[in-house]
């Protein structure tokens, strides 16, 4: 196996006593004080969270004749000059390539956000569509924080030059922070009032520990996958993959069908005759989990597997997403799980399991 | 009173015929924050092994294996409610009560000095 990359912050996770992973060939801290303690720091307080491992793309070109409009659902024409979206990279058959966020710098500047374990397929698919333009993989040159929870904003404050009540959700700045470009954005991926702070490599790590002197409080890999469970937030690789439309995963509403992009046909297919499998959220209503790969069950037949499952602290309950076959769902009869340790009764429920 | 240690990190007080079992806190480090204890039945018998409980944590969920075989005579029902105090001692919360059926399995655990010197190959 190759050896697992690090961060740019990789020593200050070392200073805090970090229990690492390996994830999507990274070696990053999956907790420090603890994923519960973590946890609680985000809903009440403010989490420093490291996603470095995340991808950055830039394009500079025309938007319109680039090809560049055509590669992602998200419309880049409509979307508004520092305004970011949520969107798609798809196949032809509308299944997902990555999920990730686009960023409109400007008339023709633009950012990907793409997850680590995609990042070369993603530039090769995207790069491969495009007639002009220019195109270009920051990922290893760009760090990324995360500063998550109600304090957040005035933790941050100090260390930027604008108002951070400027930014509504889903809006971001070019700034300085520290003497360093860097690019604030109102964003996350917990539920909390929160940013994403994208840097150079030798400023994140400056920054890194003048937030936490400002009060933010490190937290891993584990308590972001619980925080965003909590909020019913799919994870590429679990709720989405490549055999897996927007459609199937629950999410389709954050597709728009007004502009061309690959993989409508099909999603569009499925609009209008239905798609074969369904994404379920439920509770179990106790304080066991339910975890990734466990079979859901309905009448004593298989009918799906559970995507994401956890113990979610904020409403004391073990809580789980799962994919189930359109054609043996019942709606209202009971489901349960099963695996080698017994079943376990389960509770459909909507989304997100914690509401403030 | 002596404790020993299993190789799958439990372990067992013997007092008399009754061995009180619980986690090593290596265990319970591993484990992160516990949510969940599933304790065995009163009147349960296993062999020395035998997965008889187990155990959530936020990260994953894990089997309890009987580090002596008997049956369970008592369960601590503690912690069915606050499964936390395994994080916050684990070496002195146990987990079940278990009436012995030959001691000599005791003496086939590790000391405190093995165990430590066996988690430190880990």
């Amino acid at each position: 196996m190759d050896k697992l990359k690090r961060t740019a912050l990789f020593e200050k996770h070392q200073e805090l006593n970090a229990k690492n992973i390996g994830f999507c060939g990274w070696e990053m801290p999956v907790q420090y004080a603890g994923i519960l303690k973590e946890h609680e720091a985000c809903r009440n307080n403010a989490a420093l969270f490291d996603t470095s491992h995340m991808g950055e793309f830039f394009f500079e070109g025309n938007l319109l004749f680039s090809g560049i409009n055509d590669t992602t659902t998200v419309d880049v024409l409509k979307l508004p000059i520092g305004k970011c979206k949520y969107g798609f990279l798809l196949n032809k058959d509308g299944g997902v390539i990555d999920d990730l966020i686009v960023y409109k710098a400007g008339p023709d500047r633009l950012m990907f956000v793409v997850n680590a374990s995609r990042i070369e397929i993603d530039y090769e698919t995207i790069n491969s569509q495009l007639h002009n333009g220019v195109f270009t993989n920051a990922s290893e040159q760009t760090s990324k924080l995360d500063i998550q929870g109600p304090k957040a904003k005035e933790i941050l404050q100090d260390l930027v030059t604008f108002d951070l009540d400027e930014l509504s959700f889903f809006s971001f700045a070019e700034t300085d922070i520290m003497d360093s470009f860097a690019l604030v954005s109102r964003t996350g991926y917990t539920g909390e009032v929160g940013y994403e702070l994208y840097l150079d490599n030798t400023t994140a790590p400056l920054v890194w520990d003048k937030l936490i002197k400002r009060g933010a409080i490190p937290a891993g890999l584990g308590a972001r996958d619980v925080l965003r469970l909590e909020m019913g937030y799919s994870l590429y690789g679990q709720e989405l993959d490549e055999t897996t439309t927007p459609i199937e995963a629950g999410i389709g509403f954050f597709v728009g069908y007004e502009k061309h992009f690959t993989g409508k046909e099909a999603l569009l297919k499925q609009k209008e005759e239905g798609a074969p499998k369904q994404a379920i959220a439920f509770t179990t209503n106790s304080k066991r989990a339910p975890r990734h790969g466990m079979d859901i069950y309905q009448n004593d037949q298989k009918i799906g597997v559970v995507t994401s499952g956890t113990f979610s602290p904020s409403i004391n309950s073990g809580i789980g997403l799962g994919s189930v076959q359109t054609k043996l769902y019942k709606k209202d009869a009971p489901i349960e799980l099963r695996n080698e340790r017994g079943n376990i009764p389960i509770f459909k429920t909507t989304l997100p399991f914690y509401k403030k | 009173m002596i404790k020993r240690y299993s190789n799958e990190h439990e372990w067992a007080i013997l007092d008399a015929d009754t061995a009180s079992v619980g986690l090593s806190a290596y265990a319970v480090e591993q484990l992160g924050d516990i949510t969940f204890v599933e304790l065995p039945e009163i009147g349960a018998s296993a062999e020395k092994d035998d997965s008889i409980a187990f155990i959530e944590s936020v990260k994953a969920a894990s089997d309890i294996y009987i580090p002596i075989g008997g049956e369970v005579i008592e369960v601590n029902e503690e912690l069915e409610d606050a499964p936390e105090l395994l994080n916050e001692a684990a070496e002195s919360t146990w987990i079940m009560k278990i009436k012995v059926s030959d001691a000599s399995e005791f003496d086939s655990l590790m000391d405190e000095a093995s165990y430590k010197a066996y988690i430190e190959t880990l």
